[in-house]
């Protein structure tokens, strides 16, 4: 169609695009240029518009008009609403982190030599798939310290100033040791000078046994001071608990602490290789004796990133990853078209360098921030392909988003095509000022 | 520091600027520091991946991505012959290709004559229409899914490489069309009369002149338009079955995630491998590009 009318060549002489005697040849001629974009964006664009608008009043197979139920289900249901309540967050934290950081970016790389280098590093997640990107940093967010990278280096981090208990797993064996809320394990009776300690403890993994141990001994009352013993209270074949018996074994190395009636720390003492220990010229007057915390400390088991509470912050962070690159190098251009003079006579009035960046600096950029913020802002409404990757099936719902809704609605399963037209015609209204905002933006510059 | 103050001591006249320079040097270091920091956080993923990727089957599901790091003898390229032989991942590939070469050629083509017509011809309503363009630039193609799924099913395309090549051309065109009018509006007027004096066509200028002096706004807007279809996910997981590019075929494998990475990490890195290459090879245009689209 438009081949004809383009190829039908006008013989020469084209005259000034006004001029009377050619205007209805040159209009055919435009149409033949513009007839294939035409086509695509009536087919495509245009026509599906108007149609998903229409669609949204009718019910799920299209046949019965329902007027406004759908949008009714999309404010009520409590997937939807989840997903709009998620989507404010997308829009109010990523636009605002995102340019903040590419403005820091860019007057970093300012001053050193190989920013080319960090900007390419910074700006290669662009070019890559939201898909791609997500399913990366679900390998990073693996909860397994061994396999998630971020939990690895937070356990690395933790296991310096909080290493994991010798005996992580105990639990006391009788009812007579009770785990307190510290996570120390504590005598329930106290004891006066003269008595005796058991410490019974069980579910200690063969493996978690020191080397060193021997049979545990049976604690003999001294007189002024307490005598105790830590043991394994468990006997393969059976045994009773709360027992020292042949075949159990002690438990070296442990400290065990004994604390006043005020709960104050009077005296600690480490448990010999046959479990014992020994508190000496204790005063009259009841004491506890209890293992202290730090023994049964849990190895560090990483941070759930992709549970049902934390996903949404977790794709927030990788949704960051892919467009801090973006918004730096759009701001180091704008950054680099500000002239230098301007800047030279702020510091030269005197102006610090914090004062030049926030006066002088930030606001002649402004109108470059509020493009990066505008852009985003577009993308992060319709977010869909890296919560797909990132969210495991199970906390989809958790990590909705009104994108995401859109497509779970009409194709991932639901197939309810009026309700998910609704959804899109929601979406669509939300850009709508947007759109506004950028036909203001090309009028005022033609 | 100690450097400049004893090289000062010998020749005073020379070394003030060495001191001055060392002591710059220094002063940025903070910077230098922080911004290593960050590149090697921003490169992390990314190396994850591939290292991921080179574990055999039987290691991938259960160590960390470092590990190989101090064992590189665990490193394989195992998994890529793998998904090579794989035949869903093999013909995903091939099918991404034919998608991003044809949902780049063609948008480009029909741009570059619209572009010409809001550029360079007269004709009524013409700044009105190029508005409406802009409109366009804007609407979720959400707003498309569900109508082109009932009109694709209609025509019996559904399911097809064309039926998506098409989808993508038509909304990559309001990016383009902008982009392109935008660059033809600044080729100089008399070269256009000078032609047109001559008594050529506006077909023969379109394909003499304006391409040709069109050439680097086309080269960005190609490999956009390359990466946007090239990266896509929701068009093909809506108007699509078997017609699987390569994240949809990811996709389908996700939810076995964590008992199949010896599938999914080659399969990821080879979808970001060819925009990254892309992007790579074509910095400049692709930056170029970029700024032309958002900052004007």
């Amino acid at each position: 169609m438009s081949g004809a009318s383009v190829t039908a060549e006008p013989p020469v002489r084209e005259a000034p695009p006004s001029a009377q005697p050619g205007k209805w040849r040159n209009y055919a001629i435009a149409a033949g240029f513009l007839a294939p974009a035409v086509f695509f964006l009536g087919i495509w664009i245009v026509y599906p518009t108007v149609k998903t608008v229409f669609r949204s009043f009718y019910g799920r197979d299209g046949s019965d008009f329902v007027g406004f139920d759908n949008y009714k289900t999309l404010f009520s249901s409590e997937t939807l609403v989840k997903a709009i309540e998620n989507n404010a967050i997308w829009v109010a934290v990523v636009p605002a982190a995102v340019t903040a950081l590419g403005l820091i970016f860019a007057v970093m790389t300012e001053r050193v030599r190989w920013s080319v280098a960090f900007k390419t590093v910074v700006f290669m997640p662009m070019a890559v798939s939201a898909f791609a990107a997500g399913v990366t940093w679900r390998i990073m967010y693996q909860q397994d310290p061994d396999r998630g990278a971020i939990n690895a280096g937070l356990s690395a981090v933790k296991g310096v100033f909080s290493p994991t208990g010798v005996l992580s797993e105990a639990a006391p064996s009788t009812e007579a040791v009770k785990q307190q809320p510290s996570g120390a394990l504590e005598l329930v009776k106290p004891l006066q000078p003269g008595g005796v300690a058991l410490l019974g403890l069980t579910r200690i993994p063969s493996a978690d046994v020191p080397v060193s141990a021997k049979q545990a001994a049976q604690p003999q009352s001294t007189a002024g001071g307490i005598a105790g013993v830590v043991w394994r209270d468990f006997k393969p074949g059976g045994g009773t608990a709360g027992k020292v018996e042949p075949e159990e074994v002690g438990l070296p190395g442990v400290t065990v602490e004994l604390r006043d009636s005020s709960g104050g720390k009077v005296q600690s003492a480490t448990s010999g290789d046959d479990g014992s220990f020994v508190f000496d010229n204790v005063a009259s007057g009841s004491y506890n004796v209890d293992i202290g915390a730090s023994t049964f400390a849990q190895p560090y088991g990483g941070v759930s990133w992709l549970s049902a509470r934390l996903i949404t912050p977790s794709i927030i962070i990788s949704y960051i990853w892919i467009w801090a690159g973006f918004a730096m190098v759009v701001i180091a251009a704008g950054l680099s078209a500000i002239p230098r003079d301007v800047l030279e006579a702020a510091r030269t009035d005197g102006g610090t360098e914090w004062q030049v960046f926030r006066r002088v600096t930030v606001p002649l950029l402004a109108p470059v921030l509020s493009v990066v913020f505008i852009t985003l802002l577009i993308n992060v409404l319709k977010v869909f392909d890296i919560v797909l990757a990132v969210a495991p099936q199970s906390v989809q719902d958790d990590a909705n988003v009104i994108a995401l809704a859109m497509w779970r609605t009409s194709f991932g399963g639901v197939s309810d095509f009026g309700l998910g037209s609704a959804i899109a015609v929601f979406l669509f209204l939300l850009v709508i000022p947007i759109l506004a905002l950028n036909i203001r933006r090309f009028q005022r510059e033609t | 520091m100690t450097a400049a103050t004893t090289d000062a001591g010998h020749a005073p006249v020379l070394e003030e600027s060495t001191a001055t320079k060392i002591l710059r040097v220094l002063g940025k270091a903070p910077i230098q520091i922080l911004l290593v920091f960050v590149g090697l956080l921003w490169l992390v993923p990314t190396i994850g991946l591939f290292l991921t990727s080179l574990f055999a089957a039987e290691d991938v599901n259960n160590l960390g991505w470092w590990q190989i790091l101090t064992k590189p003898s665990l490193a394989t390229f195992e998994n890529y012959q793998a998904i090579y032989h794989n035949e869903s991942i093999r013909s995903a590939i091939f099918t991404t290709i034919w998608i991003s070469v044809g949902g780049t050629v063609l948008p480009i083509v029909v741009a570059a004559l619209a572009g010409y017509a809001f550029a360079w011809l007269d004709f009524p309503g013409r700044d009105w229409l190029f508005l409406l363009v802009i409109a366009m630039l804007v609407v979720p193609l959400q707003m498309a899914l569900i109508p082109m799924f009932s009109l694709y099913s209609t025509l019996g395309i559904f399911d097809t490489k064309l039926s998506l090549i098409l989808f993508h051309t038509a909304f990559g065109l309001p990016f383009a069309i902008f982009l392109l009018r935008n660059f033809f509006i600044g080729i100089p007027k008399e070269l256009l009369e000078a032609a047109r004096i001559d008594g050529a066509s506006e077909l023969r200028i379109f394909v003499r002149l304006i391409l040709p002096l069109g050439l680097p706004a086309i080269a960005s807007l190609a490999i956009f338009q390359f990466l946007w279809t090239w990266n896509d996910l929701i068009v093909a997981l809506s108007l699509a079955r078997d017609t699987q590019p390569i994240t949809v075929a990811i996709f389908s494998q996700l939810r076995q995630f964590g008992s199949n990475l010896e599938l999914i990490a080659p399969a990821a890195f080879v979808s970001l491998a060819i925009p990254l290459a892309v992007f790579f090879a074509f910095q400049r245009y692709f930056v170029q590009g970029l700024l032309a689209g958002s900052v004007k």
